[in-house]
């Protein structure tokens, strides 16, 4: 399955070198969950403190993924 | 209490041009600390609530906490305490920089300013040596000018100078006052009563330090503290390295980013036509940022040097004084970028700095602003207001409408007049009041309340109206800090918006900036205050004196003829679900969470404190009446 994976402020080093925009498409098998992805991409888990699915939080890593969603990992990052 | 504290209030009267200094009355220090809470004890006991803000009567009050100015980690903050010509609140509106250090260095806790001088004037404080000046050569002139003018008159390098710029003059009612350049008391019009009392500006230079208590205690918590903040992903790389900018993408990809007046939340190119990727927080850092800021003694460093043109290639260049950056300047945050970027659906980075620059320069609220022309551009794009109103077309998206109706505002030309007003005065004159967007008659800021259904109770309960920065639960809605909850459900919403309320009281009476709630915690700031002051306060004394600040704000809203029905949301959020995207069909349900949170406050079903709740804080003299 495909997968579109987002990737913000201090993540954007780990997106494969053919993104643009700050996403790609990702390849993953079947049912394969977040914590999968984000380890794929070589994030440390540390650092993918704020994850979306179809803009859901979404804070449990082993939510397994389907085909065509939409994954946005951000670091620790805050504002006002 | 031998610390933390300089003991001493200075007392200017413009009307009479008199100066006094004054012993701090250090009952009220112990309870409300200082910052927000003393100044709002102050303007309590000397301002009558229903005065007009414009009037003499109103009182401009610039107060610091025991932390500001010592060298615990963003210890730099100060507050202005005055009734708002924006919305007739009582507000307290925040500033970092420099300049509240250099008040406590001059020997004051506060400076409470009454009166109006004939002529505009501004103060020149030199520790003990305190002058009003002539400043009509300043009048008319912008805070970047003015500040550069006045420090080589007085010959000061190091001098720290709050000021107005046009937007203050021209009492738009939402003027901030702006001191170190880039740094804000921004919000609710505070620039105005400034302009009112002629004052242009306040330039301190101050050669003492702030006594402390318990030097030994003192140096191991301050490093602690550092040590907190360092140790916080957070507050060590997050804000550092991409400043408050970074929540562009946060809040626009959980749907809870206000755009087109709060019509949409998101911006989507197939839905908007705009491209939050183009004003995002790493957009800024990749093209734009040359390095970050720190305010004084801040080890977090969340500001922005920025610039736009270079190589001529920019359609908004920004010119400053060559002194005072040259073509640079400082931001923008998030929330600037939101209200001039999309709020009014402009995805054009160079105008948004351009027009977050103007803003500064002019002395002007970019919320306010940004949200007003906002409202005035769906007015426009419904045909409720056209060419012939507004002297040019105002289609959400124009880069040329923002920047041009930035300086139209400050300046009170054309439509320019009708801006200045505000959003809440702008709808109701043309008919429409519903496309206002705030509460209690100020603008919300960047965050959608039905997406983020505990920042709507806040923006409901907020006493300075539509505000984030007096409970901002998207910190836990949204960011996960310190733990993370479900930003569409409403369960829990009412006791954290009161827990964070009451927290954000005290810190704001500290004169430490409320970012270090990032990366660290309430407790975290016991034996700061402690070592500083000496006063043995327990966590449950601090909660305590932020619930008492909070209420005491109330209070006084309840004397100036605010109600418990001012607690609410507009029409929109209540019943217009949002129409796209991850927070699609939501409303705000704010019958869910006000009823409780009003229990939890211990407050009437008006809303008003009970009786108990008041003997309970001490408050219990100062009864609404
Ligand atoms: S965190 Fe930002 S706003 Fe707060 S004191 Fe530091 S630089 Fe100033």
């Amino acid at each position: 399955m495909k997968v579109t994976v987002k990737l913000f402020a201090t993540l954007r080093k780990y997106l494969p070198p053919d993104a643009t925009g700050g996403k790609a498409e990702v390849e993953l098998p079947d049912g394969a969950t977040v914590r999968q992805l984000v380890e794929r991409l070589g994030i440390p888990q540390s650092a993918a403190r704020l994850v979306m699915v179809d803009g859901e939080h979404c804070p449990e890593l082993d939510t397994p993924l389907q085909d065509g969603q939409t994954v946005s990992i951000f670091p620790p990052v805050a504002g006002g | 209490m031998s610390g933390g504290w300089t003991g001493r209030v200075l007392r200017v009267d413009l009307s009479r041009g008199e100066i006094r200094v004054e012993p701090l009355r250090t009952d009220w220090a112990r309870d409300f600390i200082g910052g927000r809470g003393l100044g709002a004890r102050y303007f309590f006991e000397e301002v009558d609530p229903r005065v007009d803000p414009f009037a003499p009567e109103n009182k401009l009050i610039f107060a610091t906490g025991p932390l500001t100015g010592t060298n615990a980690s963003c210890g730099a903050r100060y507050m202005v305490v005055t009734k708002a010509p924006l919305n007739g609140t009582i507000t307290t509106s925040n500033s970092g920089g420099h300049w509240g250090p250099a008040l406590k260095f001059a020997g004051y806790d506060m400076l409470i300013v009454e009166g109006r001088a004939p002529e505009p004037v501004y103060l020149l404080i030199c520790d003990d040596q305190v002058t009003i000046r002539p400043a009509r050569h300043l009048w008319g002139k912008g805070v970047w000018e003015t500040e550069e003018k006045i420090r080589d008159e007085v010959g000061l390098p190091e001098v720290r100078i709050a000021s107005i710029g046009q937007a203050g003059e021209n009492l738009v009612r939402f003027a901030a006052i702006m001191n170190d350049l880039h740094r804000a008391a921004g919000r609710n019009g505070v620039g105005a009563v400034m302009g009112a009392k002629n004052l242009k500006a306040v330039a301190v230079w101050g050669t003492g330090g702030v006594p402390i208590a318990r030097p030994r205690d003192w140096m191991e918590a301050q490093w602690q503290f550092r040590r907190r903040l360092r140790e916080s992903p957070v507050t060590s790389e997050g804000l550092p390295q991409f400043g408050t900018a970074v929540l562009v993408h946060v809040i626009n990809e959980s749907g809870a980013l206000p755009t087109k007046n709060w019509q949409l939340a998101r911006m989507k190119p197939d839905e908007t036509g705009s491209d939050a990727e183009k004003i995002s927080g790493e957009t800024l850092k990749a093209e734009y940022t040359i390095r970050n800021k720190a305010c004084f003694a801040c080890t977090i460093a969340c500001g922005r040097v920025t610039h736009v043109s270079e190589g001529g290639k920019v359609r908004h260049a920004v010119t400053t004084s060559p002194r005072n950056w040259n073509l640079a300047g400082e931001g923008p945050e998030y929330e600037n970028i939101w209200a001039l970027g999309c709020d009014t659906n402009v995805d054009d980075m160079d105008a948004v700095i351009k027009a977050s620059f103007l803003c500064n320069d002019y002395g002007m609220d970019p919320i306010s602003f940004g949200a007003t022309l906002a409202a005035a551009m769906e007015m426009y794009e419904k045909g409720y207001i056209d060419d012939q109103i507004t002297g040019m077309p105002l289609p959400f998206g124009s880069a040329d409408a923002l920047v041009a109706m930035t300086e139209a505002t400050a300046l009170r030309r054309g439509f320019g007049k009708e801006l200045a007003e505000g959003a809440k005065r702008l709808c109701e004159k043309f008919g429409h009041p519903e496309l206002f967007m705030g509460s209690k008659g100020m603008e919300f800021p960047a965050y959608d309340a039905r997406a983020i259904q505990g920042m709507g109770l806040g923006y409901a309960t907020s006493n300075r109206g539509g505000c984030h920065l007096k409970g901002y639960s998207v910190k836990a809605e949204i960011l996960g800090v310190p733990y993370k909850m479900d930003p569409h459900a409403t369960k829990g919403k009412a006791e954290l918006q009161k827990k964070l309320q009451d927290s954000t009281g005290a810190i704001d009476a500290s004169g430490i900036c409320l970012f270090v709630g990032f990366g660290s915690e309430l407790d975290d700031l016991l034996p700061l205050l402690n070592a500083a002051t000496g006063v043995d306060y327990t966590l449950d004394d601090l909660l305590k004196a932020g619930e008492r600040i909070f209420n005491l704000e109330r209070l006084w809203l309840l004397r100036a003829g605010f109600t418990g029905a001012d607690d609410t949301l507009p029409e929109r959020l209540l019943k217009e679900p949002i129409p796209y995207g991850p927070s699609k069909g939501e409303v705000n349900r704010l019958h869910e969470m006000l009823p409780e949170y009003y229990r939890l406050r211990g407050w009437t079903e008006q809303g008003e404190p009970s009786a108990e709740k008041l003997a309970e804080l001490g408050l219990d003299k100062l009864r609404a009446g």
